[in-house]
């Protein structure tokens, strides 16, 4: 059965469309996987056996029927534990939302039900996406699959590790400042930020509604594809989202060519705090696209210096608004409603116990940041930074097709190293929050081991909004070249577990 | 407060000047909510008209109401507003268990409409102009019950319910500038202000703006200033006064009140208060001084609104006649002095007219029976005209009967209080009551003989042609005919007897 585990979401979906395995057999095998693993990892918050065994029937009968299947039906995924799942438990890796059972499914889940891919379960995260390491889950932190003492990345580490592991051949992410991207980096696997707008955010649980975007998770560049093409799209249900054409994705992962394209790398993106390592691994991949054909120039982006501050005013800002309807009042979690207590005693002890401590320290720094007196030093001027750096990006993309850089200046670090430094934690997102705040496109693929410590580094991909199938074209061709470099998947040389 | 005596309202005038601003909130009558598909009709099943997003379930995201923002243009444009060629909704932060969100989707300080005005007609059939600084688009909060508390407040209370059916309903909220310069008239202004308003949307069709039903409410800010200072004194903010009667009385009120402690030395503080119906005071809600801060900021989940020019133009080309012009034509149609058409608009009879006269009757008539017997029963029961049991329908019927001739003003009159008594259809009256006129000649020629052999001096003189004596003897045949005849047919038989001409 190891086999199966290790297949393409590609090669799965075809193996199930010609009656090679059954659905029921995959999503088996990989339910067994998670029995097997997953006490070490702990990338899964909840498993739905039932939910999945009952869908991958259903993908079975379909095919029994002789009805068509779509590209990833029978496919298993692993869902952030952020979007909302009818019936199925929905924490945000949260404490308060402990017990909460959602009465609807997010837009995103729905259209994986429609696609027949298999939700095998809901996957552990930073509490509230508010992390880069998923230390700060309720639930405890998720374990690399390439070092078990060593952080997935966050706020998504439950899908990247899932991913790594081989629980889950497809798995769903958000990414509000590098969320998808870094996780992807840190373990070996391959993530994509959507150009904002692009995936519906009905039922996603905002963190911050103008920078949260969900995007497809996986081994490799076309399953990424695959998986972006099934949730991509405009859903009336979300206000920001975009009403046109979703890029041809899965077109560009197979053609995985750069011969004649610009590719810009960021100046800003290199120096002190990025490990030597990663450094070397991005430099090689420079040299790599150039040698695919791709021409090279240096591009300056000076305002990306101010990311990390505009990104700590403006996240948490919206987060302190988007949280305050946790209150104790409808649903999730309720301490000391004794009968002797008003409701905003119940209220303040309920979110006293219920949000862990970097979910209180962004609430308090939002809240600030937002009072009168403190909005325009504050969250007025992160947006002009915004702004600043949407001028950046455009100057560079009129010369160039894509920007490159490190996804994460350094590879995965060890639990605990970072938990009370967060301002050593929030450098993790340097290279990734730029396109959060400007609303692009980007992607995270593998692109080595860092040779000091034998982890897996990340490079990451920029592409202008809606022009997400240039990602898939430079990712699919550095996947290509490095792949017959190394004569195997990068993820091979994980050790087992 | 009932227990400090206030100084008298011409005494607070004496000495004080009124500045007032209005915030009126309206409930569109859209057939869904603000920001989700969930039905806005009223009085169904608590929590039944509800979803996720309404519910501000974690993950859910508003969508705007087309229908919201066109009834917001619309009202901006009939308040001579100009339109934001770009806006934005805004998140105003405040926790109350009511609302879903613990914040509200407001508009800050992008209002859809501003720097517009609404001229009113006072009692005296004078104008006075009301600017409008602003509306904007929100949404409403759920309702909140508090259960085993005295004065159904919170205070007090074992527990509370709430009801989120009207979580999201499409509010516009319509502010105005300060009102300055209406001195003594503050009062009738603030209620002239919000009945020509509610005019406004009825006519735009927008809502029913039903007072009763909350669909429209009122808050009264008010502060005083010494005669001759400009800088505005510290106002106090009456919430939910909620009817034409209250507007007027909590301003009155306040008034007084702020005069009370201001001549005591005093100083007033900023707060909302309450107004109570039974007695007309107001007492202190909660303390509200300008360091509350509701962290507004853009809301992240909705685009821009950016209302096209063409659109807009449209929207005012479409406009129907506006309830100040629609008065001055009916003015004319009916042929009214600007008196009487004041106290057919005082009296709320506008639209029982117009319906009477929909039922075939001619203006005169209809105004006739609604400003006279109608009027006075809706002013001894002390409610208003369009409250009585009575319908344009069954006026129309008796105005009908008395111009067959069938029944004289004197009849009328009795079917008209009997109907209003609850005793039926006009018809149903008459034949119950046998109130029809006698019209049977030999039975009225008979009465008429007997009042001329009763009073040859009076048919002497009628005979030598003081026509003007035949009153008398009309009086005399009502009197035998208990008031069933009708009197010009009288008059004419007994100038006939006597032979004289008319």
């Amino acid at each position: 059965m190891t086999e199966l585990i290790k297949r393409t979401a590609a090669d799965t979906a075809a193996a199930i469309a010609s009656g090679e395995v059954s659905a029921v057999e995959v999503a088996q095998a990989h339910l067994d996987r998670i029995d097997a693993v997953d006490k070490k990892v702990n990338a899964f918050l909840h498993v739905d056996t039932e939910g999945a065994l009952s869908a991958a029937r259903a993908v079975d009968e379909k095919r029994a029927k002789g009805e068509k299947l779509g590209p990833l039906a029978g496919v298993p995924l692993a869902l952030k534990d952020v979007f909302t799942t009818k019936g199925v438990p929905t924490t945000c890796g949260s404490k308060i939302l402990e017990g909460w059972i959602p009465p609807y499914d997010a837009t995103l889940t729905t259209r994986l039900k429609d696609a027949g891919v298999v939700i095998l379960g809901k996957t552990n995260m930073d509490e509230f996406a508010m992390g880069s390491s998923t230390e700060n889950s309720a639930y405890g932190p998720t374990g690399n699959p390439w070092d078990l003492s060593r952080i997935p990345g966050g706020s998504g580490g439950g899908s990247a590790a899932a991913l790594a592991a081989y629980q889950a051949p497809l798995a769903i992410g958000t990414d509000t400042g590098g969320s998808i991207r870094q996780p992807g980096a840190v373990t070996g696997t391959v993530g994509v930020k959507p150009t904002y707008g692009a995936v519906s955010r009905y039922g996603l649980i905002a963190f911050s509604s103008s920078l949260d975007q969900g995007g497809p998770c996986a081994r490799t560049v076309l399953d990424t594809a695959l998986l972006h093409e099934a949730i991509a799209g405009y859903d009336p249900l979300d206000s920001t989202s975009i009403n046109a054409p979703v890029p041809a994705v899965v077109e560009a992962a197979k053609r995985g060519e750069v011969r004649g394209m610009r590719i810009g790398v960021v100046k800003e993106f290199a120096g002190e705090g990025y490990q030597a390592g990663v450094m070397q691994r991005f430099n090689e991949s420079v040299e790599l696209l150039r040698e695919l054909g791709a021409e090279i120039v240096e591009v300056s982006c000076p305002s990306f210096t101010l990311a990390l501050p505009a990104y700590y005013l403006i996240a948490p800002s919206e987060a302190s608004s988007n949280l305050a309807r946790f209150d104790a009042m409808r649903y999730g979690l309720r301490v000391g409603d004794d009968g002797t207590r008003s409701a905003e005693d119940v209220t303040a002890l309920t979110r006293e116990a219920g949000f862990g401590a970097e979910v209180k320290r962004r609430i308090i720094l939002g809240t600030y940041a937002l009072s009168s007196g403190y909005y325009d030093a504050y969250y007025g001027s992160a947006q002009k930074v915004r702004t600043l750096i949407s001028r950046d990006f455009d100057a560079a993309f009129a010369g160039v097709d894509v920007l490159i850089s490190p996804t994460t200046p350094t590879t995965a670090f060890p639990i605990g190293e970072r938990a009370d430094d967060p301002m050593a934690m929030y450098l993790a997102d340097l290279c990734t929050i730029p396109s959060n705040l400007a609303g692009n496109a980007a992607m995270s693929l593998p692109c080595g081991l860092a040779p000091e410590d034998n982890l897996p580094v990340g490079l990451q991909i920029i592409a202008p909004a809606m022009a997400d199938d240039r990602l898939y074209r430079v990712g699919g061709a550095v996947e290509a070249a490095l792949n017959d470099k190394w004569g195997h998947p990068l993820l091979e040389e994980a050790p087992a577990l | 407060m009932s227990v400090i005596s206030l100084v008298s309202y011409e005494d607070a005038l004496a000495s004080y000047d009124p500045v007032m601003g209005l915030e009126v909130h309206v409930e569109l009558g859209t057939k869904t909510k603000m920001f989700c598909g969930c039905s806005t009709e009223l009085g169904a099943e608590p929590n039944s008209q509800t979803c996720p997003t309404c519910l501000g379930l974690p993950g859910s995201l508003p969508v705007v109401n087309a229908i919201g923002v066109e009834s917001a243009i619309k009202i901006g444009l009939a308040l001579n507003c100009e339109i934001a060629e770009w806006c934005r909704f805004a998140r105003k932060n405040y926790f109350y268990p009511d609302m879903p969100k613990n914040f509200q989707t407001s508009q800050y300080d992008e209002p859809i409409a501003f720097n517009g005005y609404l001229d009113v007609q006072l009692e005296d059939g004078s104008t006075f102009r009301v600017e409008i600084e602003r509306a904007h688009m929100e949404e409403d909060t759920g309702k909140s019950s508090h259960i085993g508390g005295a004065t159904g407040r919170i205070h007090g209370a074992s527990h509370s319910l709430l009801d989120y059916n009207r979580a999201g309903i499409p509010l516009i909220e319509i502010v105005t500038k300060p009102i300055e310069g209406a001195g003594e008239r503050a009062p009738e202004v603030a209620k002239a202000y919000v009945a020509e308003l509610r005019e406004l949307i009825k006519a735009l069709d927008v809502s029913e703006a039903r007072m009763d039903k909350g669909q429209m409410r009122c808050d009264v800010n008010l502060s005083l200033r010494p005669h001759g200072r400009e800088k505005f004194g510290t106002r106090s903010e009456t919430k939910n006064v909620n009817s034409l009667r209250s507007v007027e009385r909590a301003a009155r009120f306040e008034i007084r009140r702020h005069a009370t402690v201001l001549d005591e030395g005093g100083t007033i503080i900023q707060e909302t208060r309450h107004f109570h119906e039974e007695d007309g005071s107001t007492t202190a809600g909660r303390i509200k001084d300008n360091a509350e801060d509701y962290r507004y900021f853009p809301e992240p989940d909705l685009v821009p609104i950016a209302p096209a020019r063409d659109w807009v133009e449209e929207l005012r080309a479409g406009l129907p006649e506006l309830p100040r012009v629609r008065r001055a034509r009916l003015q004319g149609e009916w042929g009214l002095s600007d008196k009487d058409m004041q106290s057919v608009l005082n009296a709320g009879a506008v639209q029982p007219i117009l319906d009477t006269i929909a039922a075939g009757t001619n203006a005169e008539q209809a105004r006739k029976w609604w400003m006279g017997e109608v009027a006075r029963n809706a002013n001894e029961t002390g409610t208003e005209l369009s409250e009585q049991p009575i319908t344009p329908a069954q006026v129309a019927r008796i105005a009908a009967l008395v111009a067959e001739g069938k029944l004289n003003d004197k009849l009328a009159k009795q079917v008209i209080a009997a109907v209003l008594a609850g005793e039926g259809e006009p018809d149903a009256v008459i034949e119950a009551r046998g109130l029809a006129v006698v019209s049977d000649d030999s039975a009225l020629g008979a009465a008429v003989d007997q009042a001329i052999a009763e009073n040859g001096a009076i048919a002497d003189k009628i005979r030598d042609g003081k026509i003007a004596a035949v009153g008398a003897l009309v009086g005399a045949v009502m009197k035998t005919t208990r008031g069933q005849a009708d009197a010009a047919k009288v008059k004419d038989l007994i100038l006939a007897k006597l032979g004289v001409e008319a």
